[in-house]
């Protein structure tokens, strides 16, 4: 009795011993399965979050804008070519690059006084400043149009005094212009604003203390620490002047082949019920803002590192 | 170069950054300006500059009265405290800056511009960083390309605001010594702006310690450390207990008890007693000694401080004894001022 009791566990007693390891063994590899970084989602929500993403993305942007080139080319390449090569479409193409061209330098001018005097100076008055400054991306375009029609309108405020000396500003380019201008105003005062403030004015000092004039500070120190953020902001800007349509469509009195921009032309030929001709401008107009996009894009890629450097610096 | 500064005056916003400050620098001087923050030693290093314009009172640069001339008139180096090295440019256009930027008469030509540059860049033991950007260097090779670039417009006066102060400490000792000699070689006039007393100790000629817009000493480090000229610059430099007395006929008394004549010519009434840990020494003969609770002991190098409380206020005064002498850090220990220093309290 005695002798089988105590032979018995000869064998067994490190089983249980072994059995303990292994069950810890597996219960660490199934918490190593388990864990997961905290902030990263289990993989059900996260395909259900991109698949909401990218269908929503294509079911509102990218089909549209493929059904845009689709439309336009339906007819054949030759009735795009002609619905280019019309005279009033030309002629609207050529106004949208002028205006595009006036309003893109002034507002690259107003963006730098602007950030400039936000970013560097104290004075009273300066939120306020920052508020009015977003004032274009609240307000309604259309209200923009009417504002000026009210100011330079032949019932306006200063309309019978200018056309007294024969300036024209309403239902003619300077409105158009000054309408873009206005709707366009924010985008290069946003971009440099932040960065401007963020790199405050001690590289200015340096530069003065090195005895550059001011000139050659904001040439030489200014300009380059923020030049990424202006060609954004420039490049965001262009786009948005070559798409207005809300407040100009107000104040350019859709005078066909003189001061119709090209976002009015498309909506003329469109109401005229001129399909093919309305998605080949339409086209040119989405082509213009996905060049525009990929040259943002490509700066990005191409100055990434230099910008992230110049910025933690 | 010398520098007067008469009776300077700046105010931000009608509060006072600097008091009516009076000041000369000697040509070739290592001056530092220390103080703590808000004291007003980088509005006069700035002032100095021209990088601020007076509210009253004149900046003479030898004979001439630079108070209203221009940053770029003046012609100083001015190294700032995170050195505003301009990160789109090489090292080596950095440093030629100050000369590109001359007007075409006075700026020497591009090979003599060079030449100037990659001098300098020897000068600061960096000869191989000539094509690096700024975010590509340490912030000790960042902070000597600063000074190179502040020494190419060879200025009048260098300017630097606290030199040291975003470095660690390694790097800060080294370049301390290196500054050092440097200044004894080019033998610029040099005013630097730290917070920190070891650093102007250690390397400046004459010290200026300022408090609240105003100037509290202006001394070698000897006269700082060891005549201090007000309680605030005691209390600044160094470590140092205070305790409250009250003198009579020269002899001092500690709450009612006689510590000896220490106050000969020092008017009767309520004073201020400064004492420094190692001007003191543990003893067991109360006569004129000083006894309190030991509160706490700790290591300071090689000494060790026993912190005791003193009196009916219980101040604390710490006393500095050798690191190897046995100490039992408890019950109560009696000292002696071996030297002290008596302000009248007002």
């Amino acid at each position: 009795m005695l002798r089988e009791v105590s032979a018995r566990p000869v064998a067994p007693v490190p089983r249980p011993r072994f059995a303990r390891l292994a069950r810890r063994r597996s219960a660490d590899a199934a918490s190593a399965r388990r864990w997961q970084p905290p902030t990263t989602e289990r993989p059900l929500a996260r395909w259900l979050l991109i698949a909401l993403a990218l269908g929503f993305l294509g079911f509102v942007l990218v089909i549209p804008l493929v059904l845009v080139f689709v439309e336009a080319l339906k007819s054949g390449i030759g009735v795009y070519v002609a619905a280019l090569a019309d005279p009033d479409a030309l002629a609207a193409i050529r106004l949208t690059l002028l205006i595009s061209a006036i309003a893109v330098p002034a507002n690259l001018v107003f963006g730098l006084a602007a950030a400039w005097a936000i970013a560097k100076f104290q004075f009273v008055g300066k939120s306020f400043l920052i508020t009015l400054i977003d004032l274009p991306f609240s307000v309604s375009p259309v209200i923009a149009g009417l504002v000026f029609v009210l100011l330079f309108g032949s019932q306006g405020y200063f309309g019978p005094w200018l056309s007294d000396l024969g300036i024209e500003i309403v239902f003619a380019v300077p409105g158009i212009a000054l309408a873009t201008i206005f709707v366009t105003f924010p985008f290069v005062a946003r971009e440099l604003i932040p960065l401007m403030q963020e790199q405050g004015s001690g590289d200015e000092e340096a530069a003065i203390s090195l005895g550059a004039s001011g000139w050659k500070t904001f040439w030489l120190v200014t300009l380059p620490n923020v030049r990424w953020a202006l060609l954004y902001g420039v490049l965001l800007c262009n786009a948005r002047a070559m798409g207005e349509f809300g407040a100009v469509s107000v104040i350019s009195g859709h005078i066909r082949g003189v001061t119709d921009t090209m976002p009015l032309h498309v909506e003329i030929l469109y109401n005229e019920y001129a399909f093919p001709a309305a998605f080949a401008v339409a086209s040119l107009l989405a082509l213009l803002a996905l060049v525009t996009l990929s040259i943002k894009s490509f700066l990005e890629w191409r100055h990434g590192a230099s910008l992230k450097a110049q910025r933690s610096l | 170069m010398d520098i007067s500064v008469r009776r300077l005056c700046k105010e931000f916003d009608r509060y006072p950054a600097l008091n009516g400050v009076s000041l000369e620098v000697g040509s070739g001087e290592l001056i530092a300006l220390l103080g703590p923050s808000g004291s007003g030693k980088t509005t006069l290093l700035r002032l100095i500059a021209g990088l601020e314009f007076p509210t009253s009172g004149s900046i003479y640069f030898g004979k001439e009265d630079a108070s209203q001339k221009s940053v770029q008139e003046r012609n100083v180096g001015f190294v700032f405290q995170h050195y505003a090295l301009f990160r789109h440019m090489t090292v080596i256009d950095n440093i030629s800056f100050g000369l590109r930027v001359r007007g075409r008469r006075n700026r020497p030509s591009d090979a003599a511009i060079r030449k100037r540059a990659s001098d300098l860049l020897d000068l600061i033991q960096l000869p191989n960083v000539a094509n690096r950007f700024p975010h590509q260097l340490s912030g000790g090779q960042r902070q000597r390309v600063a000074l190179a670039r502040a020494l190419a417009i060879e200025p009048r006066v260098l300017l630097l605001d606290e030199p040291f102060g975003a470095l660690d400490a390694k790097v800060r000792k080294e370049l301390r010594r290196w500054l050092r000699e440097l200044h004894e070689r080019t033998g610029h006039t040099t005013i630097f702006v730290t917070h920190d007393q070891e650093e102007a100790m250690e390397m400046s000629d004459r010290v200026v310690v300022m408090s609240q817009g105003r100037i509290e000493q202006v001394g070698t480090p000897d006269e700082i450390y060891d005549r201090p000229a007000s309680p605030f610059v005691f209390s600044f430099i160094g470590d140092s207990g205070e305790l409250a007395v009250t003198i009579d006929r020269g002899e001092v008394f500690l709450d009612g008890r006689s510590l000896g004549p220490l106050a000969e010519g020092l008017p009767d009434g309520r004073a201020r007693m400064f004492l420094r840990p190692h001007d003191l020494e543990i003893t067991d003969d109360p006569a004129g000694a000083i006894s309190g609770e030991v509160a706490t002991v700790r290591r300071h190098a090689a000494t060790r401080r026993i912190e005791i409380a003193v009196g009916e206020k219980r101040q604390r005064i710490e006393v500095a004894v050798p690191a190897t002498r046995g100490f039992v850090p408890e019950g109560t220990q009696t000292f002696r001022p071996v030297r002290c220093r008596l302000f009248p309290a007002n």
